[in-house]
């Protein structure tokens, strides 16, 4: 961090002769790498700089390791999309701006915010650089320990209801829920959506994987609970709807007095997204929104073809004597990796078991997962710090390396 | 909900220009030289490279790419920009892509910009830098280049509007945390002078003020002129950071892909609250910008250059509307860059019925009431100054004259007929 320095060259000399001296002289300094350097980042993003995708993303890069950590598909998106796109690219004046609106600014300084542990790590770094304070609560394991399925991880209604008080601003929701998987049942939004309106709390409803949920499951929206559309962002992307991350394109819904505000946030910071994707995916949209009932539409074929990625997913993790929690929802799995019994203590770092057991078996394994400590906030990093988490959106060939891997584990453990 | 729901930070910033302007021109516009976007297309080179990337084996590239830009994309930035700062970039640290020149304007305050600090902004200014110094907790402190028409009655050229240095330096305070440049300048289509850019440099350096300096229009300069990267001034790189723009510089608005270029202990913190925010920016248009800026490396200079024909091509329109300006009465100021020019109204008052007690400024009325009754859409100018000198200068409109021949034509047959109303009445 650099050392404020505000009162350098600054001494109130406003005369030409002294300027011109104070010049040269700052001339000289400025080139050197030990300038006193008042430039310091802003408060708001203190703390901020480290992230666990950075640091992963660059210890996975090596094409070598089966890379089942940073969520993204290696699988191709579907043809008609890529089409789409192609042919909007073709006409010119969607090359320019569209109209300018398609990120909380209900939030600021002095409001908390409730977050359900574990979490999509963003959501912690946004509350903070909005000023507010994150209120954790975990989601705990119902059969002390024993879990096959994402669906025996439940909040204790009466712990979340000793989170909310007078300055609870909102609360967030990820369902399916990343890391974990899991869908949440209409009970149990119910009794979020109680507190909300008891303590007329906004929702922010992280719903991206909305349309990966596996057999005999339902994804609802918690906006469609009574009392709950005036006071709900839902939160959608074209990146985990179409496979095409690399699109960057998302959406928020919700009642237009709480819409409006998001974009006037919107229109100060990036004003307006890419028209051609735009274009682009209104039209798979289009296609897709036409055969919502029928098997083929992307919407249904894709949660098909990832629940049998999921279920060959968790059968190699069980024959290599992994605990896999298997997920609802939702396109990653989260294993317990105790039972292996994979001694680490001689690593020197500081950093949670699953950290140092992850870079391990990056090394030695060359497989990849992510921590799932870093979805969690302080109190709970011991609690998670058994587990690690694979995506399984990938093709066959990348699960076939796996499998490899896998197999192989258990005769390299013994 | 019985409390305020919108968070403090948004007071004051829900209005905005073009939401307003944009609304009216697709309402009422046959001839819309309001915002600031081409009509003509991007060059084939560029969208050759969109598809050829969506076509390829390399179906990856619709997946998440390095959050501080694609490798591609800043490997060559880095390259091109070697050559124009004259100093060794690394692509890693140096350069980071961002979601349109805008978000990286964003980073920028975010970033750098605290509670309490100060900020000059130079007047007329690009509207969003004002509400996005606001949002970071800062103040703005404004300048206002002034108008010193010529004394022998010719057209005024955007280089007769200066700062006074007194002035200026009277704005440095303690609390001054950064200075915003925008050169081209956008709307009045300045290309600071190295002097005029010597004197802010001076100035920076002396109170130990950053620069955010605004180069979108880098490439759009004309008459010969040069632009001058504030950045390689004496004492500027270790506290400027540059900003860019494929949608600018290759006629791309809607691919939102822009960049900032600086030292790497500024951009550390800008890589922060974009990896807390955006985190990444869209694969493929940054492949199909690296693709365009690898072609415009190898021809750097040459004839073919799309950095040297848009130019041309462009001073040839601005030249067309400056004539038909001119012609109907309107007093354009000739940019010396970007696709804006400005004109003086003054003669056209007793066209727009007065409306007394209004608090809109003059020339909002005006330009609301051209769109309505003659279709042609432009832009106020007093939007781009602060609310407390928007009162000072009413009687000019921005031109947008980044259009195709036929817009320019179309423009012109409806000043030549309104002049033609105007002396017949």
């Amino acid at each position: 961090m650099f050392l404020a320095s505000r009162n350098f060259c600054c001494h109130g000399i406003r005369t030409c002769q002294l300027r011109t001296d104070l010049l040269s002289r700052s001339i000289k300094h400025s080139t050197s790498a030990t300038m006193p350097f008042r430039h310091k980042n802003t408060r708001r993003i203190e703390g901020l700089d480290s992230n666990v995708w950075v640091e992963f993303t660059k210890v996975a890069a090596d094409p070598s390791i089966v890379n089942l950590g940073q969520g993204l598909p290696d699988i191709s998106p579907p043809s008609y999309v890529k089409e789409e796109l192609a042919k909007v690219a073709a006409v010119d004046r969607l090359n320019q701006y569209t109209r300018g609106f398609g990120h909380p600014s209900l939030v600021k300084e002095g409001d908390e915010v409730i977050i359900i542990e574990p979490f999509y790590d963003c959501y912690e770094p946004m509350v903070k650089m909005a000023g507010a304070k994150p209120v954790f609560i975990p989601l705990r394991c119902k059969n002390d320990g024993n879990s096959a399925s994402s669906a025996d991880w439940v909040l204790d209604p009466a712990e979340l209801a000793n989170k909310f008080n007078s300055k609870t601003k909102a609360i967030i929701l990820n369902t399916p829920h990343n890391p974990i998987g899991k869908v949440f049942t209409r009970e149990e939004l119910q009794v979020i959506a109680d507190l909300c309106i008891k303590h007329d709390t906004l929702c922010i409803s992280d719903e991206v994987y909305e349309w990966l949920v596996y057999k005999g499951k339902k994804h609802i929206k918690i906006a469609t609970l009574p009392g709950m559309w005036e006071r709900t962002v839902t939160i959608g992307s074209a990146g985990k709807t179409y496979s095409v991350t690399g699109w960057k394109l998302g959406w928020s819904i919700g009642p237009e007095y709480l819409i409006k505000h998001l974009q006037v946030v919107h229109q100060n910071t990036l004003y307006t997204c890419p028209t051609p994707l735009q274009e682009a995916l209104a039209q798979a949209f289009w296609i897709d929104y036409k055969r919502m009932d029928d098997p083929d539409c992307y919407f249904h074929s894709l949660s098909r073809e990832l629940e049998s990625k999921r279920d060959r997913m968790a059968q190699l993790l069980k024959e290599a004597g992994l605990k896999p929690v298997v997920p609802d929802g939702g396109y990653f799995m989260i294993v317990d990796v105790s039972m292996l019994n994979v001694d680490l203590s001689d690593v020197d770092e500081k950093q949670p078991y699953d950290y140092k057991f992850v870079k391990w078996m990056i090394a030695s394994k060359k497989l990849s997962a992510i921590p799932l400590s870093a979805f969690c906030g302080p109190e709970t990093k011991k609690q998670f710090e058994k587990y690690i988490r694979f995506c399984f959106i990938k093709k066959d060939s990348t699960l076939d390396a796996a499998e490899v891997i896998l197999k192989n584990w258990n005769k390299q453990t013994g | 909900m019985s409390r305020p729901v919108q968070a403090r930070r948004l007071e004051g910033i829900d209005k905005n220009i073009w939401v307003e302007f944009v609304k009216l021109a697709a309402t009422y516009s046959k001839v819309n030289l309001g915002q600031g976007f081409p009509d003509f297309p991007p060059p084939d080179f560029l969208t050759e490279a969109f598809t050829r990337a969506l076509g390829g084996q390399n179906h990856m590239l619709h997946q998440y790419t390095r959050a501080f830009g694609h490798p591609p994309l800043v490997t060559v930035l880095a390259q091109f920009f070697k050559k124009l700062l004259g100093r060794d970039l690394d692509p890693m640290t140096n350069v980071m892509v961002t979601v349109g020149a805008y978000q990286a304007l964003f980073c920028c305050f975010q970033a750098l910009v605290d509670e309490g600090d100060e900020v000059i902004i130079i007047e007329p200014f690009f509207d969003c830098y004002e509400p996005m110094v606001r949002m970071a907790g800062g103040t703005p402190v404004f300048v206002p280049l002034r108008p010193n028409p010529p004394k022998d009655g010719k057209l005024m050229s955007s280089a007769d509007w200066q700062l006074d240095p007194a002035e200026l330096a009277s704005k440095f305070s303690e609390r001054t945390k950064a200075i915003v440049l925008n050169s081209p300048n956008n709307p009045l289509g300045k290309v600071f002078s190295r002097g005029e850019l010597g004197l802010i440099a001076e100035l920076c350096v002396k109170h130990d003020v950053l620069c955010i300096s605004d180069e979108v229009y880098e490439w759009l300069v004309y008459d010969g002129k040069q632009h001058i990267r504030i950045a390689s001034l004496q004492g500027m790189w270790d506290r400027t950071v540059t900003v860019g723009s494929a949608g600018k510089t290759f006629s791309v608005t809607g691919w939102k892909v822009g960049w900032v270029v600086g030292p790497d202990r500024l951009l550390q913190h800008l890589r922060t609250v974009h990896q807390n925010s955006v985190y990444h920016c869209a694969t493929i248009a940054q492949e199909a910008v690296a693709q365009g800026f690898q072609r415009e490396l190898r021809l750097y200079g040459k004839p073919e250059s799309y950095f040297v024909q848009l130019p041309k091509e462009l001073q040839q329109k601005r030249d067309w509307l400056v004539q038909s300006l001119d012609g109907v009465g309107m007093k354009p100021i000739i940019p010396e860059g970007t696709y804006f020019l400005v004109a003086d109204i003054s003669q056209f008052k007793s066209d727009v019925p007065d409306v007394p007690n209004s608090d809109e400024p003059y020339d909002y009325r005006f330009a609301k009431w051209m769109i309505k009754s003659k279709g042609l859409a432009a832009i106020p100018l007093s939007a781009f100054y602060s609310e407390a000198h928007k009162n000072n200068y009413t009687n000019f409109i921005r031109f947008c004259f980044a259009k195709e021949e036929a817009t320019l034509k179309a423009a012109n047959e409806i000043l030549q007929k309104w002049k033609q109303e105007k002396t017949s009445s």
